[in-house]
């Protein structure tokens, strides 16, 4: 009954070409995750909510993406506008609307989240039209693939690698040895004493959500030429990369890095082996972590 | 508050005990009234939009009452609470479509298959708190969204359950037939209305009250905690199963809209919309949703975007469901009058 392929799956397991190919895509596939799910986790460890409309952003981003990609022909200002113009919403979302439910209970934060999917989806449909759209792959990585071990990777990929990448490691250093990231750290443990010590922790609220939404964008904007877009875009991103955090723990952005990256291995090579079972691969490998370690392979137990 | 409040030498308060069985009479009466009302409607309005309507109400109002059970009372904010509506549907319709048997069979065979369903779901989902809670159930009714899809040949895919569901009849009635239809499912909705009631009020649904005021007392004074948030996961699983069986015999197939995560969003706004404080606020908000859905659908394309703002209107403007408004005027009237007395 379940469709299984297992010896193209052994088969590609042999043959080195093969291996390269599937483990690229799973990484692509990781790393945008992964930029999505860490916008998530921040957000979370600091507002301790869960913006459920996250994957609007993305969809965003990408949209932003293709049309400056068409006005300007400049791949790197599509990028920027990408990410910028979804930072600018991410901004106004929170101080105009989330910031209002803070208190409440989880309910509402899904309502208001859920509220946003459904206008937002349908902004995009009105801006954009129904239909599905693609920006097409910028004329400066329009070059032959490179040859790793037989396998083919296409430049663009590696570019998209290095960015998330650097994305990670910027975002850690930042966290870990700026002023501001010691600021957003402590008022993720205690924003009471973080405001009573004249920090404006709305000022951080906002900003850490335009940091979160900006990365949602920068991850839109550089899948944008290698997917197609479409309003609702975003939707099936958010869920995986809720299932991306919650492997990897909410709040812990080495969890989100590890996680994105075996949900991207575990669709790439899954859908060798099981082609229609592939998304239920991810929700396998899911319950069996949320079994195990309730908190994510690198969460600590939220008091 | 009470307690202290008699060490100190003043009277306690006086809390009215209701007798459990007069008031369960008393619910069966009123259903029954109600049923009453419903069944000799089609003699007075014939209107085949307005039998349809209740129809729909019946299928929605006992699915976003079920949800209810968990998020107001228990306080488990479900997020796929609508896969279990999606499996109502398709279990039925499949069992019909595949198998022939009598209706009544296929109805209490399909129960079954959601029991054993939410319980394993449940099992896993009931461990986690709040958000995880939301999103773990959100995950499952992805996977079983996306088995639907992906399991064309049984299933139809995308195209949802086609060819309509065989109705045969079954001690005289004839489902095939609209108004045996309208009158079953109103059958259905009160006795499912008058279960979850029953539920409600018995020590079983106080108990549910008190894990979600306070789960760490609950189970302090030896409340097995887990195994009652399992218990009402799987009771609530199963009236929203009725619900989708209500669907699919009333469009006569099952779609994979219905197990979508939107169907989980309508259920929660439902809620919201009536009010999760008194137990037939999701029924009202039932009502409002279908009117304020039909009524959008028809004037615009952008219907997301309208029902958006009123569900922003709701949930930052008012903070509370229509039921809650009522139960607040109606509480300070008779506060205002016992003042005056």
């Amino acid at each position: 009954m379940l469709p299984l392929d297992l010896d193209a799956l052994t088969g590609c397991l042999a043959s080195s070409a093969c291996l390269v190919t599937q483990t690229t895509s799973g990484f692509i596939i990781g790393m945008l995750l992964f930029l999505v799910a860490v916008g998530l986790t921040l957000i979370f460890g600091v507002l301790k909510v869960v913006n459920f409309s996250h994957g609007a952003f993305y969809m965003f981003g990408a949209y932003f993406a293709m049309t400056t990609y068409q006005f300007s022909g400049s791949f790197a200002l599509a990028m920027l506008c990408g990410a910028a113009g979804t930072a600018i919403i991410g901004l106004i979302f929170e101080r105009g609307f989330m910031s209002r439910v803070y208190g409440a209970d989880v309910l509402m934060q899904l309502l208001v989240c859920y509220a946003f999917v459904l206008i937002f989806d349908d902004v995009v449909r009105m801006i954009w039209g129904p239909e599905f759209k693609s920006m097409g792959m910028p004329a400066a990585f329009q070059v032959a693939p490179l040859f790793i071990a037989g396998g083919v990777v296409p430049p663009y990929y590696l570019l998209l690698i290095g960015v998330a990448l650097a994305a990670a490691v910027v975002l850690g250093l930042g966290l870990v040895r700026t002023r501001i990231g010691k600021v957003i750290r402590a008022a993720a443990h205690n924003p009471g004493m973080v405001s009573a010590l004249g920090i404006n922790t709305g000022l951080i609220y906002g900003g850490v959500f335009a940091l979160g939404g900006m990365l949602a964008g920068l991850a839109g904007a550089l899948a944008a030429p290698v997917r197609s877009l479409t309003p609702g875009m975003g939707f099936s991103v958010l869920i995986e990369s809720f299932i991306v955090t919650v492997i990897g723990g909410m709040g812990s952005i080495l969890g989100a890095l590890i996680g994105a990256l075996l949900i991207g291995l575990i669709r790439s090579f899954g859908s060798l082996g099981f082609p229609l079972f592939t998304e239920g691969l991810m929700y396998l490998f899911m319950v069996i972590v949320l079994v195990s370690r309730p908190t994510g392979l690198f969460g600590r137990e939220v008091a | 508050m009470t307690e202290l409040q008699a060490e100190q030498g003043t009277p306690a308060l006086d809390v009215s005990r209701v007798e459990a069985k007069p008031r369960r009479n008393r619910d069966a009466l009123i259903a029954l009234a109600v049923f009453v009302v419903l069944a000799l409607l089609p003699m007075v309005f014939s209107s085949k939009l307005l039998l349809d309507f209740v129809i729909r109400c019946a299928a929605y109002g006992l699915f976003a009452t079920s949800l209810n059970l968990l998020v107001g009372y228990t306080g488990l904010t479900s997020f796929g609470h609508g896969m279990f509506f999606g499996l109502g549907a398709y279990g039925f319709g499949l069992m019909m479509q595949k198998t022939g048997v009598p209706i009544p069979v296929a109805f209490v065979a399909t129960l079954a298959i959601t029991f054993g369903v939410a319980l394993v779901i449940g099992a896993i989902c009931v461990r986690l708190k709040e958000i995880y809670f939301a999103f773990v159930t959100l995950a499952f009714q992805m996977l079983i969204h996306s088995t639907i899809l992906s399991w064309v040949s049984l299933t139809g895919g995308d195209q949802g359950l086609r060819g309509g569901i065989p109705r045969p009849s079954f001690w005289g009635i004839d489902l095939s037939n609209h108004l045996h239809l309208y009158v079953m499912s109103c059958a259905l909705l009160v006795i499912g209305l008058l279960l979850m009631c029953q539920i409600a009020q018995s020590p079983f649904g106080y108990t549910l009250r008190m894990i979600r005021d306070n789960a760490t007392r609950a189970s302090f004074i030896g409340i097995d905690v887990w195994r009652a948030k399992l218990t009402i996961f799987v009771l609530a699983a199963l009236f929203a199963s009725t619900g989708g069986i209500i669907m699919a015999l009333f469009v006569s197939g099952a779609y994979p809209e219905f197990a979508y995560w939107t169907m989980s969003g309508e259920g929660i706004f439902i809620n919201m919309l009536g009010g999760v404080t008194t137990f037939l606020g999701p029924m009202v908000g039932t009502v409002l949703f279908l009117v304020l859905n039909d009524t959008v659908t028809r004037l615009t394309d952008y219907h997301g975007l309208v029902l958006g703002i009123v569900i922003l209107f709701f949930a930052i403007g008012l903070r509370k469901g229509l039921m809650d408004f009522v139960i607040e005027w109606y509480a300070q009237r008779r506060n205002g009058r016992g003042e005056r007395d």
